[in-house]
């Protein structure tokens, strides 16, 4: 009697186990999750810091086309952060764009044409394209890209259609394997209904496959945007990184992320230059938040219309 | 009895590295002296410290980049022993230079370059204020070719910009323009640009760009040590007022004939010994 | 036959783009192979690089990567592994959820550039780790994380439920499930997108610079005990990595021969990440067959 009371009111080992790899795994990503609060707080608090501190107001920061943070006007640092905005806005859009019918096509190949070929060829190319380090796409791209804008449009060659055409590379592997993933999830059956009421390969593509991955797609294209938009090292070796207006899609150009890679270094922790700095962290961390949110939005209504 | 191994497998680890720990190598554990700061620095001190290393087992020199900036705002915050920079620590904003202490180990001249087909032999520190600042945009307008002149300018808070804008342009500042961080690929746009400037340190010199004279002068290491070629600075490696014997050895050393005559001019730099003035800003 | 010719040109348009995309993957590569093939010999690969004389090889950066690769994975896996199964088998959808999925997702989009300068401040200041191996390390896991964690989430994600149900209805606990049906199904696909990341990792060159340092100091490759300070395995030395001093000799490199070198090292790169993928896909599907009792 006194066993088998026993054994019913204390813990199996079973549930102990259980138990215990409940808590780890959830230790885990209580971790990942605390390293993600601690870079919010500590850009937010560098990032801050220019218009705290230093007294720049934010619209100027924002709206202002002069960046010069060792230069004084009115009492004012000139940290006019447009020039670099509108830099990164432009180049990760064109490469998006560039990169979406590519990624599209592959992507349809992969599912929908050969998938023999797809899993055989293409899977490996975009993993290899995902695993060339930035690095060498920046090295390509000063040694290729630069030097033939330069032949065609003359000027130095660096600017914002150079970082274009090296981003474009970049993130198409990204689009490409989650627009696969969004491909993939259509049903079968939406393809063979398809096909059995007579429609053609392609029909069945477009009107059907297509539409019902929009969602998914779109997904795919705010991720690869993200990704451009981060980017650092190969647009900063193609920009040109000048601190101007972009006038033209040819001449050299700044990005946030290029302006923050060659300054950091030369600037000291807490002084106005350094805050500045900073602050481009932390608009590169608000512009990550909001592309997720645009994810989730995009999921949500992809969920309500099915 | 299967899932015995993890267990045994990290004992075994456990004890491998108990027993490393045990027989490590004490005349190893040595002093070690970190430098961080200047990229342009980082050769010179690296080759210092390895050279160091071998005469003086036991004390390891850890040179890393990283910029001057870095390596001032590190020293100041006593994070590591020597802070690298091409500027004085009164240049840099920021920084008390009250705090630290001065070394400098060698000297660096920086010359404006030019596009081959610019067709300039001469400049002036007029003009090349006028063209830095804007005002002259052709070089027609300085006696060259009939073409447009595009300004490539070094990263903002560099010290080769700095030295520049203060020895070159006269306190000028450059307008806003393409920015390039390294050397090598500046020189290699103003060679593949038509009509562009820039400004190099001497040891980037070759035949794929042109060096114009600066009124008259040429850019040479002996017109910097008698200062007739005003563009250069002193390459400091700062360190803490009350700083410690190891360090202060080490730089005692990269001041000895021995790196002085021998690794500083390979590396493009002048000595400090053959400067005939000295400036104090 | 409208819509048949229509089906035809867009089946040659897809091509088309199918080609295109492989030719820049060919083109890309034949350009950085061709141009370091010619600097590659034994020597290359395992000499000490020489900071402003001709001659200089990429030995120390890359044992270097290789090394740093190995720590991070060893850091990164278990923890990403925790909590990809957390989030998968244990954690109910709700808002908590969806926040803390959001979170990894932000980590993931964050710029590199942002994690080297937080893992700077974080680990070679704050922890007072200097420029180290095990900085870089820790920077590298907090980059690569949430790529992990989603790609082995992803992997869980495609086991079907019918293997769960199995396992509960034997009586197992889910932990049981998880570990001993659901984990080794899920091997081959976990160690696809282990390899994945690993090639992102061995690449990564931003979130290293201020944290495993730019400078690569002599190693006494005959004195394997870590804790010496010229010994390979010690964590506690500054390393550059092949992908820094990659951009270190392109942006500052002072040797005569820097363009030789760099062309040399990036062909290295890119071959490791070669080699890995291959690899990969090898041991993915020997595990697949040890595993799963497949013949």
């Amino acid at each position: 009697m006194d066993k088998i009371r026993e054994s019913i009111l204390t813990k199996s080992h079973a549930s102990k186990l259980e138990r215990r790899g409940k808590i780890i795994s959830f230790m885990c990503l209580g971790g990942i999750c605390l390293i993600v609060l601690a870079i919010f707080i500590f850009i937010a608090y560098r990032g801050l810091a220019t218009f705290t501190s230093d007294h720049v107001s934010i619209f100027k920061f924002l709206g202002g086309t002069k960046w010069n943070p060792e230069v004084t006007e009115n009492g004012h640092p000139l940290v006019g952060a447009l020039p670099m905005i509108t830099g990164s806005f432009l180049i990760t859009i064109l490469a998006t764009l560039l990169a979406l019918p590519f990624a599209i096509g592959t992507a349809l190949m992969m599912t929908d044409i050969t998938p023999k070929m797809g899993t055989r060829i293409l899977q490996p190319v975009l993993e290899l394209l995902v695993g060339i380090p930035s690095v060498v796409y920046g090295f390509v791209g000063l040694t290729v890209v630069v030097p033939f804008m330069r032949s065609i449009f003359g000027g130095s060659g660096f600017g914002i259609l150079a970082g274009t055409f090296v981003l474009f590379v970049m993130v198409l592997p990204t689009i490409t394997s989650m627009t696969v993933d969004a491909l993939k999830s259509v049903p079968k059956d939406y393809r063979s209904a398809s096909l059995a009421l007579g429609a053609t390969r392609w029909q069945t593509i477009y009107k059907v496959v297509l539409r019902t991955a929009t969602p998914g797609i779109l997904t795919a294209i705010v991720f690869g945007m993200a990704r451009a938009f981060g980017e650092a090292l190969a647009v900063q070796m193609v920009v040109g990184n000048a601190a101007l207006m972009p006038t033209s899609l040819v001449a050299p150009a700044s990005t946030l992320t290029s302006v923050l890679t060659t300054g950091i270094g030369n600037t000291v922790l807490g002084t106005v230059q350094n805050d500045a700095l900073w602050s481009l962290a932390l608009i590169l961390l608000l512009m990550s938040l909001a592309f997720n949110l645009a994810i989730h939005l995009i999921a949500k209504r992809g969920e309500l219309k099915r | 009895m299967k899932k015995r191994w993890p267990l045994i497998l990290i004992g075994i680890l456990i004890i491998l590295l108990g027993f490393a720990y045990v027989t490590r190598d004490q005349s190893k554990q040595g002093e070690s002296i970190t430098a961080v700061g200047s990229t342009a620095l980082q050769p010179l001190v690296e080759a210092a410290g390895e050279e160091y290393s071998k005469v003086n087992p036991g004390i390891f020199v850890n040179v890393q980049g990283g910029g001057s900036g870095t390596g001032l705002s590190q020293i100041q915050s006593g994070a590591v022993s020597i802070g690298n920079s091409d500027l004085f620590a009164s240049e840099q904003t920021g920084i008390d230079e009250k705090k630290l202490t001065d070394n400098r180990v060698a000297v660096i001249g920086i010359t404006p370059i030019l596009n081959k087909k610019a067709g300039i032999k001469n400049l002036t520190t007029k003009q090349l204020q006028a063209i830095f600042t804007g005002k002259v945009t052709n070089w027609q307008q300085v006696g060259g070719r009939n073409q447009k002149i595009v300004i490539v300018n070094r990263t903002q808070g560099s010290g080769t910009r700095v030295t520049f804008e203060k020895r070159g342009l006269n306190k000028a500042r450059s307008i806003a323009s393409q920015e390039q961080d390294s050397s090598g690929t500046t020189r290699q746009i103003v060679a593949t640009t038509p009509g562009a400037i820039s400004y190099v340190s001497f040891s980037y010199i070759n035949d794929t760009i042109s060096v114009p004279t600066l009124n008259g002068i040429k850019p040479t290491n002996k017109n910097v040590t008698t200062n007739k070629w005003q563009i250069w600075s002193y390459e400091h490696l700062y360190t803490q007022k009350n700083t410690d014997k190891v360090t202060k050895r080490f730089i005692k050393y990269v001041l000895s004939s021995h790196v002085q005559d021998e690794l500083v001019p390979q590396l493009g730099y002048i000595p400090i010994k053959d400067m005939q003035v000295e400036r104090l800003e | 036959m409208n819509a048949k010719r229509y089906d035809k040109l867009a089946t040659g348009l897809l091509y088309t783009i199918a080609g295109i995309v492989v030719l820049i993957l060919l083109l890309l590569l034949g350009f950085i192979i061709i141009r370091g093939l010619p600097q590659l010999s034994w020597s290359f690969l395992t000499t000490p690089s020489r900071a402003f004389t001709a001659g200089g090889g990429i030995g120390i950066q890359l044992f270097n990567s290789i090394y740093l690769l190995i720590l991070t994975m060893l850091i990164s896996m278990p923890i990403a592994l925790g909590a990809s199964i957390y989030l998968n088998e244990y954690a109910k959808p709700g808002k908590v959820t969806s926040i803390i999925r959001t979170m990894i997702e932000i980590l993931s989009s964050l710029p590199s550039v942002v994690v080297g300068l937080f893992g700077f401040l974080l680990f070679v200041v704050q922890f007072g780790l200097s420029f180290s191996i095990l900085s870089g390390a820790l920077a590298l896991t907090v980059f690569n994380l949430p790529l992990l964690t989603r790609s082995i989430e992803d992997a869980l994600k495609s086991i079907s439920n019918d293997q769960r149900n199995g396992g509960l209805a034997l009586g197992i606990s889910k932990w049981e499930t998880v570990t001993k049906i659901i984990l080794p199904a899920a091997v081959p696909s976990i160690v696809s997108g282990l390899i994945l990341s690993a090639g992102r990792v061995f690449g990564e060159a931003a979130a290293l610079i201020y944290t495993a340092g730019q400078s690569a100091p002599a190693l006494n490759f005959a004195n394997w005990n870590p804790f010496d300070i010229d010994s390979p395995l010690n964590p506690m030395r500054p390393a550059e990595t092949l992908a820094v001093h990659i951009w270190k000799i392109n942006s500052e490199g002072i040797m005569p021969d820097s363009s030789a070198v760099s062309a040399g090292a990036a062909a290295v790169l890119i071959i490791v990440v070669l080699i890995f993928n291959l690899l990969a896909r090898w041991i993915g599907r020997l595990l697949f067959k040890r595993l799963t009792a497949g013949s």
